[in-house]
């Protein structure tokens, strides 16, 4: 397995350890449901060092990135973030990242870690194709990255940075410093918190990682693995790419419709439009459990006796109390407040779909 | 750290305790140890009463946020009773797995079976070599 540059840290600290997609990954340091609080109430720290960062260089970097993306990048500004999903030629979803734009012709694509390759073989090869002037690099392994979410996450990082965070906007990012050390600080997350994304060099990163430990001790900041990184996320109405959605599904299906510009050209454009008008036959939709038992990934989904889909997401939401998901399901009965059955083992259980998402944060 | 493991009961490979009632029925739960690995424990469906398990069979299910394990029938026997307050309270069994935390009451139909579970001592050895 890949180890991140901070995997010894984790074992020092009893973190148990999987198999994350080839990556060896804390998923919990405790236990998820006081990681998961902690991120809520105070602040939470994770290892994001998997994900994949993929420098586009050059004169033709915005043309090649608005023929990949299917969000509509020319009104970014430098410095603002933007979530996109990138599709293959038949619409289907290989990756939902983040784009950053550093400058006029430079951007950051920061994808997922299970994904990367795909990523970075696809755009490579529209590049060739369509002989865009401008170079890709991916700069994944040189580069280190760390989520700091929570309600005093920003506390907590202005002890350690001379820059303010409070001009930091939502999902807009500054090149600055934590502890003297040059970084990236972005204010985004996966988490359904205020927080920040810090890149820095993978072999400084440790030293960040440990600065923010001992910052966030009388904030209440708790190391938090991928166990409490994926209920937070679900809560929030977040989706995890290979699970909620994959290369088979349209962002039309899943909850990405607002990342699609229908007004430009883009990979997969053509194909999307037509899906849409000839019709969408299953979609995914949010779901809470009104029985006992909790829906998991794979488990089957009924409206009466006829099988209706397939739950993608499934856990018990630590904050709410109760079981929520995400199920893939006819469109039919994917509106709120439709009663629908899981199948836990042998058992039919009582569930509806509800809105999305499932928690939002106190303003 | 786990709790000590009680010497007035069996252990099974699988991290069930067994307390023999001396009159061919039992109790049954998992261990302190097996709490701590699950840790926080959401969700545990329990078997109808009545309900007749084989050796090795799930008997009921214990799941945490992230996870679902069976619960193994640690010998054979009918289901006579269930811990009701698990369902309300599943998190009973990682505040005293030992007591509070059972889970099922069996009649045993082969008794005899007791005999293939561990000891105390050698309960202890096989979570001393699970954890190296």
């Amino acid at each position: 397995m890949k180890k991140t540059p901070l995997y010894e840290k984790h074992v020092a600290l009893n973190a148990k350890i999987i198999d994350f997609g080839g990556w060896a990954m804390p998923v919990q340091y405790t236990n998820v449901i006081d990681e998961h609080k902690a991120t809520r109430s105070a602040a939470g720290l994770f290892d994001i060092c998997h994900m994949g960062e993929i420098e586009v260089k050059g004169p033709q970097a915005f043309d090649l990135l608005q023929f990949v993306l299917t969000r509509n990048i020319a009104d970014q500004e430098i410095g603002q973030v933007k979530l996109s999903a990138v599709l293959n030629y038949e619409g289907g979803i290989i990756d939902d990242l983040t784009v950053y734009k550093k400058a006029r012709d430079s951007y950051m694509l920061v994808t997922n870690a299970t994904t990367k390759d795909r990523d970075w073989q696809w755009i490579k090869s529209i590049r060739q194709d369509n002989g865009f002037d401008c170079n890709l690099k991916d700069i994944s392994n040189k580069t280190g990255k760390l989520d700091l979410q929570g309600p005093r996450a920003e506390e907590i990082l202005q002890t350690l940075t001379s820059d303010n965070l409070k001009n930091l906007r939502f999902y807009h990012f500054f090149e600055s410093q934590v502890s003297g050390i040059p970084s990236i600080i972005s204010r985004s997350g996966y988490t359904g918190e205020d927080g920040f994304e810090i890149y820095a060099a993978a072999n400084v990163i440790g030293d960040i990682w440990d600065k923010l430990m001992v910052a966030g001790v009388s904030f209440g900041l708790k190391p938090v693995g991928l166990g409490a990184r994926d209920t937070l996320r679900l809560e929030a109405g977040m989706m995890l790419n290979g699970q909620d959605m994959t290369e088979t599904v349209t962002p039309l299906q899943v909850l990405y419709s607002w990342l699609i510009d229908w007004n430009k050209g883009f990979i997969g454009s053509a194909v999307l439009k037509a899906k849409k008008n000839s019709g969408i036959k299953k979609k995914l939709a949010g779901l809470e459990m009104t029985g006992r038992g909790i829906a998991r990934h794979g488990y089957k989904v009924f409206a009466g006796e006829r099988e209706i889909g397939i739950v993608t997401s499934g856990t018990f939401s630590p904050t709410l109390n109760k079981a929520i998901g995400l199920a893939f399901i006819d469109i039919a009965f994917s509106a709120p407040e439709t009663e629908i059955s899981i199948k836990i083992r042998d058992s039919m259980n009582p569930a509806k779909t509800v809105k999305i998402p499932f928690y939002k944060r106190p303003k | 750290m786990s709790k000590q493991n009680p010497t007035d009961r069996v252990y099974s490979q699988d991290h069930e305790w067994v307390k023999d009632n001396g009159d061919d029925t039992i109790v049954v739960g998992i261990t302190d140890y097996a709490q701590e690995m699950l840790t926080d424990i959401v969700f545990v469906e329990l078997p109808p009463i009545g309900k007749k398990v084989t050796k090795g069979d799930s008997v009921a299910v214990v799941e945490s946020v992230k996870s679902v394990s069976d619960v193994y029938a640690p010998v054979s026997g009918e289901v006579i009773a269930v811990n009701n307050k698990l369902e309300e309270e599943p998190a009973l069994i990682n505040q005293d797995a030992f007591g509070e935390g059972w889970i099922v009451k069996m009649r045993l139909t082969n008794p005899v079976e007791l005999k293939s579970l561990l000891s105390t001592a050698d309960y202890e050895k096989l979570i001393k070599e699970e954890k190296h």
